[in-house]
């Protein structure tokens, strides 16, 4: 359930014209400066994490279990050399180093962010765009989305992880199912409304073949609003794969996500709360930060929303 | 207006049938195989065999789902493979405790809220509103168990005001059943607070330029009477909506926050029943939900006409 | 802007009410109850159908058993009142004790316990074996029945009081007579607890209130010998999965005994003046390695042996419980601290030798097939242990494929004999307490029947007739040669690893008194002050 959607959807977005230099104003809201520059640089992060000073995130240790932060540990290279290494962020309770755990789980949680946001975004693309095309289409896709729709997001994403073993290409489908219908319904009412336009009849009238129409007419009033829906969808997508690992049915802790991290680390709470502290901030900022993003870029992009402050 | 009432129920019922259709499909897509799961550690193939020719499990899919829509339709969700017993008994013990939390959430949420946002908009770029907004994009970025477990670190272990977990009858005591509520419905709330205040801000930001407001002040009504009788009831409309697309989240959060403050409610029911693969229960908390979904947001809906006159069914 | 500030007020002033009030109104306990928290939470309730502890643990909360062990392991009658063996040791003559009642009132008859001996022996794996010397159980009179061996054993007294999975309790005829693998309906016992089923609720809580017609034994309770007497009125076992906040609850005094708390937790506990730790089942736990022989490359004995020299119990110990104090790392296999332990045919093995697992890979002509290695994550005592066993795995030369799923799915999988990629499994790791492995035949993993055997299917003909001498065997010192060597055949065949031995405390409030030492927690004798 992508509640930062809501807002989105209660004043349905109306097709943004494109105006030029809107990069520039899109830029120069302070939302999305500053939403994308800290998405930019946990997204960096994640990139760059084998050279943040970490450790393989699944090495086990146990005789250095739930050590807190700061603790001092030499490591045996390969060549024999040892080197002293803090534990800046302490360790978990299977020994993994907590902060490289954090680090390598900025890439994962992102790529989650984004994956469900692409697939949604995209496969709503398409089904809304049948919908809104194909007429006779249109009534039984609308009831299918209607019906994903009244399931709590939540409850279709437990039904659809516990279909299968959990992984990261089970948990991703799980999310991107639920955010699928409110997608669709967005491009179909935008189809829905270009389609009335008269320079659109006017070039049906002339002869202009469906894909071209729909790529030089419809495609473009989506962008905008698509673009600012991703932006929420993944931020949601982010906290529900925390959620989902907190029930225990997310991905497999050898890939460290945030919301796997802290998962493991709850029922130590009070004596070791490093488990849960980092990465709970590290997530918060990052959520923080895409819905940020994803208000500033509604602002700009959407006239309607223009006005209001 | 009944007729419109009638139609809408009508209407339900075709979602809710695409809905009863995924449900059964999605929970028999599964390679877990519930009969082994029954038969137990010990059994051998006969046995399980035999499980699964009892509950029906090897005949052919339509047929299953045939039998299963008729017995439904008779109110008989069938028994839990994990809970031995009957899901519709599960589901009537544990309906007290959800709804408890679900409506204190909602009353606490709004009650918060909706002032919050209306002095937000009031006070219009001063540090509230600053703070409020803050605050509420803050509200949707945190999960909500991180916020259960600090308000329980805070609230019930440093200052011991209130109990660690747990869930008492309403039959049992209204004291303590408001009591152990109230971590649990705050934990639940600050993500609908977040929404409502926020939705609230705008609403009456957009309507507080209107030409009728400018009227009122200028026929002398006091700000508060201005603010709640005008601006709060034309922004009624996008807040009530809100309020209705908010169960869905509240939902949600209601399995996380069952979890963690050890409430015997429908959320962690769920919680059971999908890590047991317990698919009658799964899919008859499911189709509860979403009904309840549904039903919520006809309400909301039929309240718009108590707000906005010129809305009519 | 008064209007607003009105409001806010009212506001104010009916939440400081309301909170007041919740204080206000709460409801005294007049009986005595222990609010508990076991490890588990109650669904299934028949203690022979299933081998799960927290259902064992609900039986001895219901139902007696004729006998029992003691605080130091010696067997002592419980329901039986007296009892003689012939002098060709192939008749035992067993007599009830007087005042044995069902919780629905008709005294309990030896015909119950014919019945319930027979439904539990159909079970059990030492109950087959019993089985396997009996000629015939049965009732001469309404207190006494008797048991006609084929040839003498010494199991007869050591199966009927068995103290863990599954338990030899009695029950009514009428529910003996359930077919084993169908779950009991009726939970009818004769035991110091009576089980509340109209307040059972699964997934929340499940409720006992003492059985005032119970008669305990007059000796003083020993171990799960002597009189059972209950103090308290009531017994409720909550539910609540979150450890974190099963011990919040603890220490908040909305709970009043923790079963399993989590060792990590324990320096918590350990601080408050208001929780003490008991220390009752002081034989502790065991961890164990099951390897499935039917799938490739555990067919072969050689790979299967690489297995002892790869691992090493203090990895997975630490791994898991962490705390030195409250495990120990112990190579006997029938768990030291027993009559049975000893170390024979262990050296060198459980020493991380990786050159040597490497090199009896290498013989074995190990192909580099991924080893499907099961992990199950709910469990805390548990989800730590397939980690440390795949990174011990690895050094030694195997690879791993380790999947991560639930209890139950692990539980589902392990009866499947299908190839690993297809469904099946080639290892997985599990805990058993200390009281169910003391000897060959009652550890079942020993069982190397082949298709007879538990999941793993060891097929050893060797194993099995040492298993059979122990059966028959009733003199203790040449009890303790066989166990020796049934362990040198164990490092041979390898039905399972043992990775050493752990203890769990319980955590309980002051306030709680009577915690007797035992392998399994029982409710008797505890009181609340």
């Amino acid at each position: 359930m992508s509640v930062e959607a809501l807002p989105a959807e209660i004043a349905e977005v109306a097709p943004a014209a494109r105006r030029p230099g809107t990069l520039r104003i899109v830029l120069r809201n302070p939302s999305v400066l500053i939403g994308a520059t800290i998405v930019a640089f946990l997204a960096i992060v994640g990139v760059v994490a084998p050279w943040l000073g970490t450790i393989d995130p699944a090495e086990i240790n146990p005789v250095f279990r739930n050590k807190k932060p700061g603790v001092e540990r030499t490591i045996r290279g390969d060549d024999g050399k040892e080197t002293a290494f803090v534990h800046r962020f302490g360790t978990d309770s299977l020994g993994r180093d907590v902060y490289s755990r954090v680090v390598y789980g900025a890439r994962v949680s992102l790529i989650i962010g984004v994956t469900v946001a692409v697939l949604s975004v995209a496969v709503g693309l398409t089904i809304g765009l049948i919908a809104g095309y194909i007429r006779w289409l249109d009534g039984i896709i609308m009831r299918v989305m209607d019906g994903l729709m009244a399931i709590p997001a939540i409850l279709l994403a437990m039904g659809v992880v516990s279909l299968s073993r959990a992984g990261l290409l089970a948990v991703v489908i799980a999310i991107v199912i639920p955010e699928i219908p409110r997608v669709v319904r967005l491009v179909r009412a935008i189809v829905l409304s270009i389609r009335e336009e008269p320079y659109v009849e006017a070039a049906i009238t002339v002869g202009t073949p469906t894909p071209l129409l729909l790529v030089r007419h419809v495609l473009p009033n989506t962008i905008a609003p698509l673009i600012v829906q991703g932006t929420f969808i993944c931020g949601s997508a982010i906290l529900i794969e925390a959620i989902l690992s907190f029930l225990g049915i997310g991905i497999p802790p050898e890939t460290p996500t945030w919301g796997n991290i802290m998962a493991e680390g709850r029922s130590l709470f009070r004596i070791h709360p490093h488990n849960i502290f980092y990465p709970g901030v590290c997530l918060a900022f990052a959520v923080l930060a895409i819905n940020m993003l994803g208000d500033g870029l509604r602002d700009t992009l959407d006239p309607r929303f223009a006005k209001r402050v | 207006m009944y007729a419109y009432v009638l139609r809408r129920l009508a209407a339900t019922i075709p979602v809710m049938l695409i809905v009863a259709v995924l449900v059964f499909l999605m929970l028999r897509l599964t390679p877990s195989d519930p009969a082994a799961i029954i038969a137990g550690d010990n059994a051998n193939s006969e046995q399980v065999a035999e499980i699964r020719n009892r509950l029906g499990l090897d005949q052919p899919i339509l047929t299953q789902f045939v039998i299963w829509m008729g017995k439904l339709l008779h109110g008989d969700l069938g028994e839990s493979f994990f809970f031995k017993k009957q899901v519709a008994e599960l589901i009537a013990d544990r309906l007290e405790p959800t709804v408890s939390l679900a409506l204190f959430t909602i009353v606490l949420a709004v009650a918060i809220a909706v002032p919050l946002g209306v002095l937000a908009a009031y006070r219009h770029g001063s540090w509230l509103d600053r703070i409020v907004m803050g605050f509420s994009v803050l509200g949707f970025s945190v999960p909500v168990f991180v916020i259960g477990y600090l308000l329980i670190y805070v609230f019930a272990i440093e200052l011991n005001w209130l109990p660690v977990q747990g869930y008492q009858r309403i039959g049992q005591g209204v004291g303590g059943w408001l009591q152990r509520l109230i971590l649990p419905a705050m934990t639940l709330s600050v993500v609908l607070i977040a929404l409502i205040a926020r939705i609230t801000r705008t609403s009456v930001l957009e309507v507080m330029n209107e030409d009728y407001i400018r009227t009122a002040r200028a026929k002398g009504q006091t700000e508060s009477r201005v603010l709640v009788r005008h601006a709060l009831a034309n922004a009624a409309v996008p807040i009530v909506t809100v309020i209705g697309l908010g169960v869905a989240a509240l939902i949600g959060g209601v399995v996380v926050t069952e979890s963690v403050f050890t409430i015997p409610g429908l959320g962690r029911l769920t919680v059971d029943a999908v890590l047991a693969r317990d698919y009658p229960t799964i899919q008859a908390v499911i189709l509860l939900f979403s009904l309840a979904y549904v039903l919520i947001n006809l309400l909301v809906d039929l309240t718009y006409t108590f707000f906005d006159p010129r809305i009519r069914y | 802007m008064g209007y607003l500030r009105k409001c806010t007020a009212a506001a104010v002033a009916v939440g400081a009410l309301t909170w007041a009030a919740t204080w206000a109104v709460t409801p005294a306990h007049a009986q005595k109850t222990l609010r508990a928290v076991m490890h588990s939470d109650l669904k299934i309730v028949d203690p022979i159908w299933t081998t799960a502890y927290i259902v064992r643990n609900h039986g001895y909360m219901v139902y007696d058993t004729l006998f029992a062990q003691d605080e130091k392991g010696e067997i002592k009658p419980q329901m039986v009142d007296k009892y003689e063996v012939a002098a060709d040791k192939l008749t035992y003559t067993f007599t009830l004790r007087d005042g044995l009642a069902w919780h629905d009132g008709p005294p309990v008859k030896a015909e119950d316990c014919v019945a319930s001996i027979k439904r539990w022996a159909a079970k059990d794996a030492t109950g087959q074996k019993m089985m396997s010397f009996v000629a015939s159980i049965d009732a001469v009179n309404d207190t006494t029945f008797t048991v006609k061996l084929k040839e003498p054993t010494g199991l007869v007294l050591i199966a009927l009081s068995k103290p863990s999975s599954n338990v030899p309790f009695m029950m009514p005829k009428r529910v003996a007579e359930t077919d084993p693998n169908t779950q009991l309906s009726d939970f009818t016992g004769s035991g110091p607890f009576i089980f509340k089923r109209d307040e059972w609720k699964p997934g929340d809580k499940a409720v006992y209130v003492k059985n005032e017609k119970y008669k305990p034994r007059a000796e003083p309770a020993s171990g799960l010998a002597g009189g059972k007497v209950v103090k308290v009125d009531r017994v409720e076992w909550r539910a609540i999965s979150d450890h974190q906040q099963a011990i919040n609850a603890l220490l908040a005094g909305e709970i009043d005994y923790v079963e399993t708390p989590k060792h990590d937790l324990l320096p918590l506990l350990k601080k408050d003046a208001n929780i003490k730790l008991w220390d009752y089942n002081p034989l502790g736990n065991q961890y164990t390695f099951r390897p499935n022989q039917l799938q490739k490359p555990f067919d072969n004995v050689k790979v299967r042996q690489a297995l002892w020299y790869a691992f090493n119990q203090k990895d997975f110990l630490d791994g898991v419980i962490g705390n030195p104090d409250y495990y120990k790392t112990c190579k006997a296999m029938f768990v030291c601290g027993t009559p049975l332990a000893s170390e024979k045919g262990m050296d060198g093995l459980l020493e991380s030798n990786f050159a040597k697992a490497q090199a009896l890979l290498k013989e074995g002509g190990y192909d580099g097939t991924p080893i499907v290695l099961m992990h199950s994550t709910d469990l805390d005592v548990l989800s730590n242990l397939a980690p440390v066993a795949k990174s011990l795995m690895e050094k030694a030369g195997f690879k791993v494929d380790m999947q991560s799923m639930d209890w139950q799915t692990v539980v589902a999988r392990r009866a499947k004999k299908d190839p690993a990629n297809a469904g099946g499994w080639h290892a997985f790791l599990t805990s058993w307490v200390a009281a169910d492995i003391t000897n060959p035949v009652m550890a079942a993993y020993f069982n190397s029947a082949c298709d007879k055997a538990l999941f793993g299917w060891p097929c050893d003909p060797e194993m099995e007739k040492l298993r059979d001498q122990f059966a028959r065997e009733t003199d203790p010192a040449k009890q303790k040669l066989i166990a020796e060597a049934v362990q040198i055949q164990a490092t041979q065949s390898t039905s399972h690893i043992n990775l050493g031995q752990w203890y769990q405390p319980i955590a309980a409030r002051k306030s709680v008194a009577g915690i007797l030492t035992t392998p399994v927690p029982v409710f008797w004798n505890i009181a609340i002050q």
